[in-house]
């Protein structure tokens, strides 16, 4: 691929300097400049909807905002409570459970099931079991959050609970507990559950994905005697490698500004053993009417989102680039 | 939409090579080893797990309330119980509320895949200097906590008469989920096959025609998807709706359970049965569409 297009466009690549590729759209001849007409509809929705208000929210970040009285500045006041308020520390040290749990072990286990379904069950015991099974792991990433909330009220619900007469129909009755309200097990039963969520947005996608493989791939592999971990490793991950990084950055904002389950499984409690940043910034918000330290905490919570995306967007135009110049 | 399975063949008569037909894959699918079936037990049983909760609610909706007090929510309904059903239906005025949702997910799923599509086009295709930190700031939309959008929005969309209207909703989602289109196509585009669009371009074809006849087609199963996660993920979306979306006739269904939960007038079986309903359009439209996911012949056929 490269060393066609190299060859096609030597004019531009030669004005274009150091890194050619990167500077020349994939149609041959047309500058990038002529592109923009393209970004202008999805632009001018994007500053109404988002830039404006974020703005807005960021000027919210120096005022004492009520949300009845105007908006009165008060500097840095806000930020300065924020570095030393507890409840925010401990809501960002959730994050990163809500991370392993949404991003950690869906991600790896969805490669894996994503891979076995199709390299393996497809081919073995027919697509349509393995198409089945698809929809079944997908099945949680369907359920409206407030339906998924019901039901899992019902589980874990500490009388007559279905996990805990569970437990007792099988002798294990001393493990049973009131799941989301004691403070020990509240953030990992919510672990479990956001899995359980999760799991079946990254098989969709990457099942997606690896219908771009070439089967000849596969069997060329087969034939040499690769196994499937070797095929695995070599042809699934790399070719759906665009699709590992959308699914892990996606999942990863979605896991810091994780706000539905918790809000109507825990309210961030007991206590705040189950706190996430958007939750607090919504109790701040909504319920303390404290406007201007909801619009800091809500703002914070975005510098850290938009600074883990910068990093991962960078790494993968980087590769992406080494991947051309080879 | 309609010419799905003309897509390969059109996207080969731009290209110039034909498309290769895809080998019948006989090799291997009948020896299954002891090992195979190990996998498949286990991929069974992973999938058991997962469905657990289902099986709850459907149980649990066909339960009358005494049976459900007597014998907890894990035994087989003693007899088939509608009454939590009809109860919900009336109440909540379901086919309403299911209009509503269908119209704004299926609105914004088409037009946010636009969007995805235009924006991708220029930044995947056309390369667009400084197009990482486009894809950033697109990305914004996806960022926000959804919290901080609701104070100014409802001031804005209050000051041009947008509020308790569903365009609104439907505005503000185009943009959350077009984002994560952009990002996604974007990246797909990235790696699209070079010698199709010099193939086209020497056929003299311009960047529209180009984006409609040559990369739409061969996107489409990427786009599919999209059209599928935009509309459920819309479909299920909570605390925008509640909030931009006041009265009672205007409401979604997601919204509308949650109003009668809080109401804590309903009985076990009717908030079970409340479950079922807001789960099954979701349900249905991912069966159907299903199977536009398995569809993606077309990128690797040219690779």
């Amino acid at each position: 691929m490269t060393k066609a297009s190299v060859a096609d466009a030597p004019v531009v690549a030669r004005k274009a300097g150091v890194r050619p590729l990167a500077r020349q759209s994939l149609i041959p001849g047309s500058n990038p400049r002529t592109f923009w007409i393209y970004l202008v509809p999805g632009l001018a929705l994007l500053t109404l909807i988002i830039v404006v208000p974020l703005i807005w929210n960021i000027y919210l970040t120096f005022t004492d905002y009520r949300g009845i009285k105007p908006p009165e500045w008060v500097g840095l006041e806000n930020w300065v409570k924020l570095a030393g308020d507890t409840t925010f520390w401990t809501s960002f040290s959730n994050s990163i459970a809500m991370i392993v749990a949404m991003v950690v072990v869906p991600t790896l286990l969805g490669l894996v099931l994503a891979a076995m379904l199709f390299d393996l069950i497809g081919k073995k015991f027919g697509g349509k079991i393995a198409s089945f099974l698809r929809a079944t792991y997908y099945l949680p990433q369907i359920l409206p959050g407030v339906v998924a909330a019901i039901v899992i009220g019902w589980i874990l619900r500490p009388q007559n609970g279905a996990l805990n007469q569970v437990l007792e129909g099988v002798g294990l009755g001393g493990l049973a507990q009131n799941w989301l309200g004691n403070p020990d097990t509240a953030l990992p039963s919510i672990m479990v559950i956001m899995i359980w969520v999760q799991l079946g947005y990254p098989i969709v996608i990457f099942m997606a994905a690896l219908q771009r493989v070439d089967p000849e791939l596969y069997e060329a592999a087969e034939l040499d005697g690769a196994n499937w971990i070797q095929r695995f490793r070599a042809i699934t991950v790399s070719i759906i490698r665009p699709e590992i990084f959308v699914v892990t950055l996606t999942c990863t904002i979605a896991a810091l500004k994780v706000f539905g389950p918790i809000y109507t499984l825990t309210g961030g409690g007991p206590g705040t053993s189950t706190i996430v940043p958007a939750y607090y910034a919504y109790s701040e918000f909504f319920q303390s009417q404290q406007v201007g330290y909801g619009a800091t905490i809500a703002t914070a919570l975005t510098i850290v989102i938009a600074i883990v995306s910068v990093v991962f967007l960078l790494a993968q135009t980087r590769l992406e680039r080494q991947e051309e110049e080879r | 939409m309609s010419s799905t399975i003309l897509d390969p063949a059109a996207a080969a008569t731009v290209a110039g090579p034909p498309a290769r037909e895809p080998r019948k894959r006989r090799s291997s699918t009948t020896r299954k080893t002891l090992g195979d079936w190990m996998i498949l037990l286990v991929a069974i049983l992973i999938g058991l797990l997962i469905a657990v909760p289902f099986f709850l609610i459907l149980i649990n909706s066909f339960k009358s309330p005494a049976d459900y007090n007597a014998a907890g929510p894990l035994t087989l309904p003693t007899d088939l119980y509608f009454d939590g059903m009809v109860n919900f239906w009336q109440r909540v005025d379901f086919p309403e509320k299911l209009w509503n949702s269908f119209f704004i997910s299926s609105v914004v799923a088409i037009l946010a895949v636009l969007v995805s599509l235009l924006n991708a086009f220029a930044l995947g295709i056309g390369r667009v200097r400084g197009r990482t930190w486009i894809v950033l700031l697109i990305l914004l939309a996806n960022m926000l906590p959804q919290e901080v959008l609701l104070y100014p929005l409802y001031f804005m969309f209050k000051s041009v008469g947008l509020y308790d209207n569903q365009w609104a909703v439907i505005i503000i989602f185009v943009v959350i989920q077009s984002a994560f289109g952009t990002y996604l196509l974007a990246s797909v585009l990235g790696t699209f096959p070079k010698e199709i669009l010099e193939a086209a371009s020497l056929d003299g074809a311009n960047k529209w025609t180009m984006l409609w006849r040559v990369v739409y087609p061969i996107t489409k199963p990427t786009l599919s998807v999209l059209v599928i996660f935009f509309f459920i993920w819309t479909w299920n979306e909570f605390l925008i709706p509640l909030t931009f979306l006041v009265s009672n006739a205007s409401q979604t269904v997601p919204v509308s359970i949650a109003v009668l939960q809080g109401d804590r007038l309903m009985d076990v079986t009717t908030t079970s049965a409340s479950a079922l309903l807001g789960l099954l359009p979701t349900l249905i439209f991912f069966l159907i569409f299903q199977r536009t996911l398995t569809r993606g012949i077309t990128a690797g056929a040219v690779k």
